[in-house]
This record gives C-alpha cells, structure tokens and sequence, in this order.
C-alpha cells in the first residue's frame, strides 16, 4: 500500500521541522499532525516520518508505543477520552465509563479503548486530564467536556455526527 | 477569615476577558516586559557593570519565589545554576505538562491568560540569554496548544517575539511543542528527552543535570507555567514588595487545585501560607465543607504523589516564638498552613498545589489502588526498581480490590513501595511509593481488616 | 571507537604528567585511586565509584554498566551506600575528637534514617568519600533489584541457553535472597522472537539493561534496535522481525548479561559449563581479534570476542565468528598421502627431504600462504632461501568496514612479508612461478594453504611438474594433483602466531586435536629444514618463535612468553 502525504500536510511537516535545531525533536509534533490527518500512525506512516527525520523507523515506533496518545489502529470518528484518576474516579468516572459502555455496546469491564463495530465511537479510560475540580472530566476528540452527568453524557453522544 | 489573592488569576476570570492580545494589552500586558529592557544595557558580566539581565536575575532570586511545578526551588537558584560559560546557547523550557493528578491551575493560566505566561517567558529568556525557548504542553491540551500559538503569532506580530525586539539587539523565538500523555514528561529530563523526540526517559543526575547538559546537551532551564508567570510580577511589583506576600521563605501567591469531596471544587489562587488545610476545605470562599452528613477522612496536600494526611492528625511544627526561639508547636491538621515549609515539617509536601479531599464515604484501599494504577501506567520502564515495583504495587492492589487480600499485605505493600523510593532514577520512584507508604502508614487497619476478611471468607468457601 | 595499543614497543615517550590522585575509603580501606579514568571511548573523565572500588578489589555488581558502552544507569544493580565528608555552615569539614574528618552518610533527604545509595557506574568520586560496597544497606539495595529483576523472569534456567554464564544467576547466588515475596501473576511477553537473522529473542528473560541497543547504535553504528511499549511491558524490538542485520550483531549475545538474547548457530547446541575456553585469534581477515574457542571433545562449538584494546575492544564481526564450521567438516584431509596411496610422515618426509637436498637451485618454487603462521612462514622461508627457490603469497583483498573488518582477508600478511616468503608487492611472483613452470625450469613446487589452480597455475602447468608437495586442510583442485600430500592443522589445532594489518604480533593456543594423522605445519618444516638444511632447531613453539625473533629483524626483541595475551606491535 502506497503512502502519500498530501502537499498541504508536508508543508506544515516542513514548517513544525523549521521550528527545531534538530530534526528529530519534530517527532511528536511530526506524530500529532499524521495522527491528526491519517487517524492513526500506521507502519507506512512511521517510515515515512522516520524517513523524513532521516531516522530509523524503530525510532519512530518507540515513541509510537511509549505515548499513549499514538495509536496504531484506527479508532472511531469519534473518540470518547473518560478520566480514570482519583479525582474523577471520586467523583464518578466508573459509572460515567459504564454509560458510555453500555450504550454503545462495549464492555465496560475493559479499561483499554474499544470501537463500535461501526467506527463512530471509541470509548477508553484515560489518565488524569487535569480538571480535577469539575469530575468527572472527558474528551471527545479535541473537545473537554467537565461534570459529564449521564444526561450530558448522552447529549454529547447526541451531538457526535 | 481568609479570602483568595489573585494575582496570576486575577483577569483570568473577570467577565470579558479573553485570551487575545488586545484584551491583554488593555490590562498593562508587556508592560513588565518593557520595564525589564529599561533595566539596563545588556553588558556582557565581565564588563564590571551589572547587566539587565543579571538585574533580573537577581530580582528573581531576591522575591524569594519558589518553583510552582512540585518540588519547591527556588527559582532565583535554578537560574543561578546555569552554566553561562559554556559558550553553547541556553535554552528555556516552560513545563506545561500538567499532569500530576490532582492539578488543574496552569490549564487556567495556558487556556484564559496566555500572554501572561509569554509575557512571563520572554522576560525570563532575556534575563538568561535564551535565544530558543519551548512551550512544552501535554497533548490533552490540544485546545491550549492552538491558543498558545495564537497568543505566540500576536506577540510575533508585535514584535514582542522574533527579531530585535522592540527596537533592542534581543532575539527571541518561543515554539509550542506538545507531548503526547504521558506523565513522565512532567520530570525536566525526561521532558527534555521527549523534546529532543526520544521516549521521555529521565536523565541520570549526575551528569545530566539540566543547567549544565540539558536540551541537546546545551543549559537548559525548565520552568513550570504559574513559576514564569510570577516572573512578570516580580518585575511589576519589585521583588521586595512581592516577597510581602505569601510569608517569610514561601512568598507571592498560589494556585491551589482542590477536588474531591468538597462542596465547591476549584482552583483556588492564595498568598501562600495565608489560608490553612481547614480553610481551604471548609471556607466559603474555598471548598465550601464536606457534603452534607459527610465527615473528613484524608487529604492528599499536594497531588497524588504526595504523602496522606489523616484527619485528626496532629504535627509538631517548628514555630518562631515571642522571644525568638524555635519551639515545637502541636499543628492539627486543618489548622496547617498551605505553604512549602509547613507541609515538608508536616511529613508531606505542598507539591504541585493540589489538594484532594477524601470523606468517610471513601475505602481507602480502592483510592490508592486507583493511584496503583495510574503510576503502574505512568512508569516510563527505564530503571528496575519503579518498574518492576509500580506494576507490582498495582496488582497487589488490584487483588486487594477483588476480593483476595492477604493479612499481610499492608507489610507486603510497604516492602515494596521501601524498595522504589530513593532508588530510581528519577523524582517518580518517590512518586509512586510515597502514596503506598503514607496510605498504610496512616490507614493500616483498613488494610489489615481487608485482608483478614478476604482470608476468612476465602477460607469458608474452600 | 579508539584503541589505544597496550604494549607497543616505541621510543619511551616522554615521562607523563604525573596523575592526579584522590584519596578515598573503599570497604574502610584507604586507597589513592586516579582522579580521572578513561570512559567507554577512552577518554579521561573523572573516575566513579565502580571504578574505584574495582582498583580496590571490590566487586560491585552490575547489569546495565559495561566498560566500552556509554552508561545507561538503569539496572540499579551497582547502588552503593557512601558518605562524604561533613560540611560545616561554615563550608569546612567538621572534624572528629580525632582530627579525622567526619562522615556524613549519604541519607534520603526526606528519610534522614534511611541510607541513599549511588549508582556506583555513574557517580563520580570526591576526596575523603567512603564506599561501602558491604555494608547492610546496600546489600539490601542489591538483593531488591534482583529481586525485582526476577518477579517476571520465566525462571526458566534448565533449558536457557545463558545459564552457566548468566548475571541472573551468578548474582542471586552471590546477592539474592532465597524467596521472593512476589505473589502476583507474571507480566507474559514475546518467546523466541526472530530479531536478525543471527539472533533470537525472548523478551521475558530480559532485563532492559539496554547494553544491545547502545552497543548497536554507539559501537556498530546501525541504530535498529529500540525498546516498545512501556513499563513492566517494555520489551526491546527491531522495526520488523529479522530486521536486525549488521555484522556485529552477535556481540549483543555477548553483551547480553542474561538469556534474553541467544545466537541461532549456537542456541541448543552445548552447555556452556561443558566447554573448554582457549585464548585463540579469529583468522578471517588481517584484523585478528582476539578470541575464545569455545569447544568440547574435539569439537569446535564457537568463538567469542576476547577483549584486546590494541585490535578489537571486545567485539568482534558476525562473519569471523561463525566462520569456524570448517574444522569441524568432515572431508578435512586426515591422510599423508604419496602418489596416491594413503603413506606415513616418515616415508613422505624422507621422500621429500630427499628430492629438495637434491634439487638445483632455482628448480624449486614455494608458495606459502599469507594464511599461515608466522613460524611457519618463518621456516618455510629458511627453506627457501637454501633451495634458492622462488617464493611468494596470494593476497587476498575483499571488502573492510570502519569497525573491524579488514579489507585484506589474508590472517597474516605481514607475517609473509616480514619473514620474507611473500613478494614486495604480494602475488607478483605468480606469474614468474607459472613462466618458470612452463619453461622447464622449476621442476618441484611446494604449496602450503592455497589452491594454485586459481591464481594462475593452472591443471596444465601442474601436469609439467615433476614433484608437487601439497600441505593443505581442505581438499581443492591442488591438493588433488598432489604427489605428496600433507594433512595441515587449523590454527584451532596448534599454536602459532600472526601479524595483523597493524603489525600486532599475537599468539594462538592450541583448542582441539588435529584431525587424523594430521600434524601442526610447524613441526613438519622443523624437521624438513634440519633435514634440508642440516642446521638444528627448536622443536618447541617457545623456541622456535624466540629463534625467528633472533633472525628476523622485523621480530627483533619479541619472546614467545613476552607476548602475553594480547600481543606486541611490530613496526611494519
């Protein structure tokens, strides 16, 4: 399977490289915005950025498993991010995890991140999100959501087209 | 009865506010950052003449300002360390990577006032000679990130940043850089790795300490968010008139994240030592009480990593008498005041800032096994001890949760957690066993009665 | 990667700059040791504790540490208790009742009663600072980490490859403690995972010390190894299976302190404890690095690297190391054979020392191998000289690399030249053998270790001859048209010694039996020269490398014994 990366990406890969004395620093941001274009950070997309650092691609992969953020499955249109720690876990976040499980379909039992077998949602725990004081605390995709009650949960899922 | 101080908050949250330049401008931002150049000529130190930057220097150091991110240096010192002989560039690093959980203050600072920390940076990279400077930001921040490169093109656009700014011979170029979640990043070697795109493993000290060998091997200062912001007010204010805040050896103000089980969970900005445990938890104006009918059972003072405390407890503490001697002093611990020094003497630390408040309704061996977890997640694998001992620390819990607890797994916990701390490589090894050792320390018959049961009953179903 | 020579004879340098000492207590033992030791490229840093304690004889454990890599600190293994001396306010050191300074030991800054130890690998020392590579504290420390290195070990010993020369179990014996508290269930991980081609790997014995990815980025130069996932459930990999492939992978086995990485061609094949380890060279081209001969009952099972700074470090290329199987193959020739007819070393040498006292000058051609020893060439070079006969070598030149692997691919090149018995320039007497042949005039051609046949002397010369005496350890088209063939030995089969393209002198010891009636080339010359020249020589190598020292002015000064383990370096 060929691997291309359209023009428009590249440049703005050229531009996040300019930003660093060493190409290879670029890698996470290199990583961020494959993810954020491709969905995922398949094999071809690890050569292809570690290529474009002039790196091996092990190096690529390395940071690929070390940071939870990179995936290298896709995950659904829609990636719901649930706050596992203390704090949100005090105030909720299991059943919280639980709704979002059973309405879709998923096991709640499992802490990993699981997709509908339509691709529009993937619900998984995530650690501490930093919004301690509005528990509990999730994302979807880009966007924060806090005091996420069953009732807002469902409005979010609502909202996801 | 105490009342919050905003000084780091105190626009962040007023109606109108928002995060442009403009809206920044109109509340005199930049303006320290123009005082700052007044200063003086940028002379190099051997010219005999104390140059601007070393004014600045010394006006950090002299505030008494300590590092906001966990460990509570003095900021004036970090600087202070650097090498500056080195003849290799110095770099600057804002650690943006807020994640010891617990703590939401620098996503306030980062997502309502980000000029602020820019205004803070820039100042402190010219008082350092930094050329290069990186906002390092969690990647759970993706909505921060966009707002900081925003805030970053208008101060671009101003000549705030980039070429010879405001007509001076400075340069200076600041880039958002974002992780990708994890926790390690937090660590200033390990942050350091990851900006130079390796897995975040943290550096051995020595040789690696960051003001001698640091981002690629040049001086590097890693600073946390609310730390350089406080550096653009003790630029406004003077040092001496900062250091009036707060109290003597914990001076300016600071954000406090409380969570839990409070009535009013939030972010809290407070002279530092000027409100207590109990004010913080019970005052109106902070955390509100417990809900109703619910009585105290522990707090974490300071994010997750740091030591319980036990409601009831009491602390001696080293008080300054009448007659100018230090005397032990019985401190209940509502009654502690929320500052650096009182917290150490207390068997804690003040941490990150963050306090999470935990009622009777709480079983105390499922809170730190969810703690168990995060580490066990979070460890970054490097070195033996962490680990091994974090993964080991979160099954133990997790059989402890589901019904196959041992009478001796309080011991059997703290053997481990023995084994991590002061052995690793980094501040974590501390960070994932000091919960351990303080959760058994204080609640030990939680954990004994817990494992007796299982026994029981595990034996009655044989 | 330098590597400086160890004993090379040079003009005494100047006297050095004397060396700056430190004082210090190793195990409450005063020593002076050096304030600045070389690092793992040689150059002076200041010492650390780990060595330190080795000057004073004190064996700090260690996984991760290893001399020629650069340090990693991760294992943890070499924490050690210490103390400095006590400071003042007053920044002076606060003295005992009596004068002596006053230790402060090292304390969790947190736990002032707990001891903080320093990983002894990376933590420089200072004057007056006291290690205790003993003490209770850090025994604790040490019987944690292999503690902890062991809860999701497999504990798989009887049937791990690395036992017998695993760290794992060489330091629970010496530093573990009998049980573990360990009661959880065990992290499982990838068996048996096909790294390279040369190399599997079974992440569940390993340790993450790291030695293999830094030896493969820092020393080899090919960055393709890395670690994945994270934690406990770290686990090194390559980007794709197999995809390890340089030629020093198989250092990693070596670097490799437990099981987790195995050689394929060695894997199953011997336990360890049952070999017999002879200090040997690797032959495969003109580097030599040192090696061990790994074998039992007369049987080669493999080489590793044995560490000479002057030649290899302690690495060596995958290409020499496994280059070993064709002593063991089983058409070596085993047979003195005369015209045919399978014969004895008596009859063949009388024959031969016969026909050579006989032969006119000049109707004799010899042609020795770059390949053999340096006593052989020797010999066969007296020899020649009486004969006045025609001599030379082939070289060998095939493709070098900027770590080891030496372009010329003969073993001892300089050994042919410095005895002699090559041309100035190697080969350029080929063709004068061949005219020589072809018209007549040489008549008896004398071949040790190289098949004629391919460098220009072809079948139809061959037929011209009336003699040809053959010594070789294989069977070729040469061997083939032998009247008198002799069974040679493979280095691994006597003792000998060669030159390296650096002019490094070292010797090999003898590991195996030679093959059948085979007899070491050394011995055989020794008695053909006394027979053809009628001059007396040594029967022992010692006396026999001692005399050529004598006559060959290249060797003057060397002795057999003065060799050492590593060699001297010659100028060339």
């Amino acid at each position: 399977m060929s691997f291309t990366v359209p023009a428009k990406l590249e440049a703005e890969i050229d531009e996040l490289i300019s930003h660093y004395p060493q190409k290879r620093s670029a890698s996470l941001m290199l990583l961020h915005a494959v993810q954020e274009h491709f969905g995922y950070i398949s094999h071809d997309a690890t050569e292809w950025i570690a290529k474009k650092l002039e790196l091996q691609p092990i190096n690529i992969y390395e940071l690929v498993t070390f940071y939870p953020m990179f995936r290298q499955e896709p995950a659904g249109r829609h990636q719901i991010k649930v706050c596992r720690t203390l704090s949100c876990a005090l105030g909720g976040s299991h059943k919280l995890h639980d709704h979002f499980c059973t309405k879709l379909g998923l096991d709640a039992h499992k802490h990993g991140l699981q997709t509908t077998p339509d691709g529009k949602f993937s619900v998984e725990f995530v650690e501490c999100l930093a919004a301690c004081g509005t528990a509990p605390v999730m994302m979807c995709n880009d966007d924060f959501h806090e005091g996420v009650t069953s009732q807002k949960a469902d409005e979010i899922l609502g909202g996801c087209k | 009865m105490s009342q919050e101080f905003r000084l780091i908050l105190k626009d962040a949250d007023q109606p109108g506010y928002t995060p442009d330049m403009e809206c920044y401008l109109r509340r005199g931002g930049y303006d320290a950052l123009k005082k700052a150049f007044a200063m003086g000529p940028r002379v190099s130190p051997d010219g005999g003449t104390v140059s601007g930057p070393e004014k600045v220097r010394k006006e950090v150091l002299a505030s008494g300002l300590r590092g906001r991110g966990g460990a509570g240096f003095s900021a004036g010192l970090k600087w202070s360390f650097v090498d500056r002989k080195s003849g290799k560039p110095i770099y600057l690093i804002c650690n943006a990577d807020e994640s010891e959980p617990g703590t939401f203050k620098d996503r306030q600072i980062i997502h309502k006032d980000p000029h602020q920390l820019i205004e803070g940076m820039i100042i402190s990279c010219w008082a350092n000679d930094v050329k290069l400077a990186y906002i390092y930001i969690r990647g759970e921040f993706p909505q921060g990130a966009k707002l900081l490169n925003a805030a970053l093109a208008e101060a671009r656009a101003k000549n705030f940043l980039g070429k010879n700014i405001l007509g001076t011979d400075y340069d200076l170029e600041i880039h958002v850089h974002r992780g990708a979640g994890a926790y390690i990043c937090g660590e200033e070697t390990g942050l350091i790795e990851s900006l130079e795109g390796k897995r975040a493993y943290p550096r051995i000290k020595p040789p690696y300490f960051p003001a001698v060998l640091g981002l690629y091997m040049c001086p590097t200062i890693v600073n946390n968010v609310e730390t350089l912001c406080h550096v653009k007010h003790i630029l406004t204010m003077g040092s001496a008139e900062y250091a009036k805040l707060g109290t003597p050896n914990n001076t300016g103000t600071r954000i406090v994240s409380l969570s839990g089980d409070v009535k009013r969970p939030g972010y809290y900005e407070i002279e530092v030592g000027k409100a207590t445990i109990g004010e913080l938890i019970n005052d109106p104006a902070f955390g509100g009480g417990l809900r109703d009918g619910r009585k105290l059972k522990a707090v974490i003072p300071g994010g997750s990593s740091s030591k319980i405390l036990k409601a009831g407890e009491v602390f001696k503490l080293n008080r300054k008498g009448a007659d100018g001697q230090m005397t032990k002093v019985d401190v209940p611990l509502l009654d502690l005041p929320y500052d650096f020094d009182s917290l150490q003497q207390a068997g804690t630390m003040s941490g990150s800032s963050a306090i999470i408040v935990m009622d009777d309704s709480r079983d105390i061996v499922e809170c730190l096994a969810n703690l168990g977890e995060f580490y066990a997640h979070e460890s970054c694998g490097q070195c033996t001890p962490c680990r091994e001992g974090s993964l080991w620390i979160s099954k133990a819990l997790h059989r402890m949760t589901h019904g196959q607890g041992r009478k001796g797994d309080a011991d059997y916990l703290v053997n481990i957690a023995q084994n991590i701390q002061g052995r690793t490589i980094c501040a974590f090894g501390e960070a994932c066993a000091w919960p351990v050792l303080s959760f058994v320390k204080k609640f030990k018959e939680d954990f004994e009665a817990r494992g007796a049961a299982d026994e029981a009953r595990n034996a009655a179903d044989k | 990667m330098s590597t400086p020579a160890t004993t090379d004879i040079k003009p005494a340098p100047a006297a050095p700059p004397p060396i700056e000492k430190i004082k210090i207590k190793v195990d409450g033992r005063e020593i002076e040791v050096p304030k600045m030791m070389p690092d793992w490229q040689g150059k002076p840093q200041p010492t650390t504790m780990l060595q330190a304690c080795q000057l004073a004889a004190q064996e700090v454990p260690h996984y991760c540490y290893h001399p020629k890599l650069p340090i990693a600190g991760n294992c943890r293994m070499c924490l050690v208790e210490f103390g400095t001396p006590a400071m003042g306010p007053d920044r002076k050191p606060v003295l005992n009742e009596d004068g002596s300074s006053k230790i402060a030991k090292s304390v969790l800054p947190y736990e002032p009663g707990t001891p903080r130890g320093a990983i002894a690998c990376a933590t420089p020392i200072s004057p007056g600072m006291e290690i205790y590579p003993n003490s209770p504290a850090t025994k604790q420390m040490r019987e944690a980490v292999l503690e902890s290195l062991l809860i999701n070990h497999p504990l798989d010993c009887p049937i791990c490859d690395q036992a017998g020369e695993c760290k794992l179990q060489e330091y629970s014996v010496e530093h573990g403690q009998s049980q573990s508290h360990f009661v959880e269930a065990k992290v499982h991980k990838p068996k048996a995972v096909d790294l390279g081609p040369r190399i599997v790997l079974d992440d569940e014995r390993c340790i993450l010390c790291t030695r293999c990815i830094r030896f493969t980025k820092d020393i080899a130069g090919d960055d393709a190894l890395g670690i994945v996932n994270r934690g406990s459930y770290s686990t090194i990999a390559a980007w794709k299976e197999g995809a390890f492939d340089n030629n020093y992978t198989l250092n990693t086995v070596d670097l490799c302190p437990v099981g987790a990485l195995t050689s394929k061609d060695f894997r199953f094949q011997m336990r360890v404890w049952f070999m017999k380890e002879t200090k040997s060279l690797c032959t495969s081209c003109g580097t030599g690095c040192n090696v061990i001969v790994g074998s039992r009952e007369e049987k080669v099972y493999r080489y590793e690297p044995r560490q000479n700074d002057a030649v290899n470090s302690t690495w060596m290329c995958d290409s020499g190391r496994l280059n070993y199987k064709w002593i063991n193959r089983d058409d070596r020739l085993k047979d003195v054979v005369v015209r045919g007819q399978k014969s004895t070393w008596a009859a063949a040498l009388k024959e031969i020392s016969e026909k050579l006292a006989k032969a006119a000058s000049g109707s004799v051609a010899v042609l020795a191998s770059a390949r053999q020893t340096n006593e052989e060439l020797y010999l066969l070079s007296k020899l020649a000289k009486k004969l006045g006969a025609v001599t030379d070598s082939v070289p060998r030149v095939g493709e070098g690399d900027k770590l080891l692997v030496s372009a010329d691919k003969n073993s001892n090149t300089n050994g042919a030249k410095l005895t002699g018995i090559a041309s100035a320039e190697m080969g350029s007497n080929l063709k004068k053998i061949a005219d020589g042949i072809r018209s007549g005039a040489i008549k008896t051609l004398v071949v040790f270790g190289e098949d004629v046949t391919k460098h220009g002397i072809g079948a139809d010369l061959l037929a011209k001859l009336e003699t040809i005496i053959v010594s070789d350890i294989l069977p070729n088209a040469t061997t083939a048209t032998a009247h008198i063939l002799l069974p040679g030995c493979a280095h691994a089969e006597k003792r000998g010694s060669f030159t390296n393209v650096k002019g490094r002198v070292q010797k090999f010891m003898k590991a195996v039996e030679p093959k059948g009636d085979a007899r070491s080339e050394w011995e055989v010359l020794h008695e053909l020269v006394h027979n053809v020249t009628g001059q007396n020589g040594f029967s022992s190598i010692e006396g026999l490398f001692n005399q050529m020292a004598k006559e060959v002015p290249a060797f003057a000064g060397l002795e057999w014994a003065k060799l050492g383990d590593t060699g001297v370096t010659v100028p060339i």
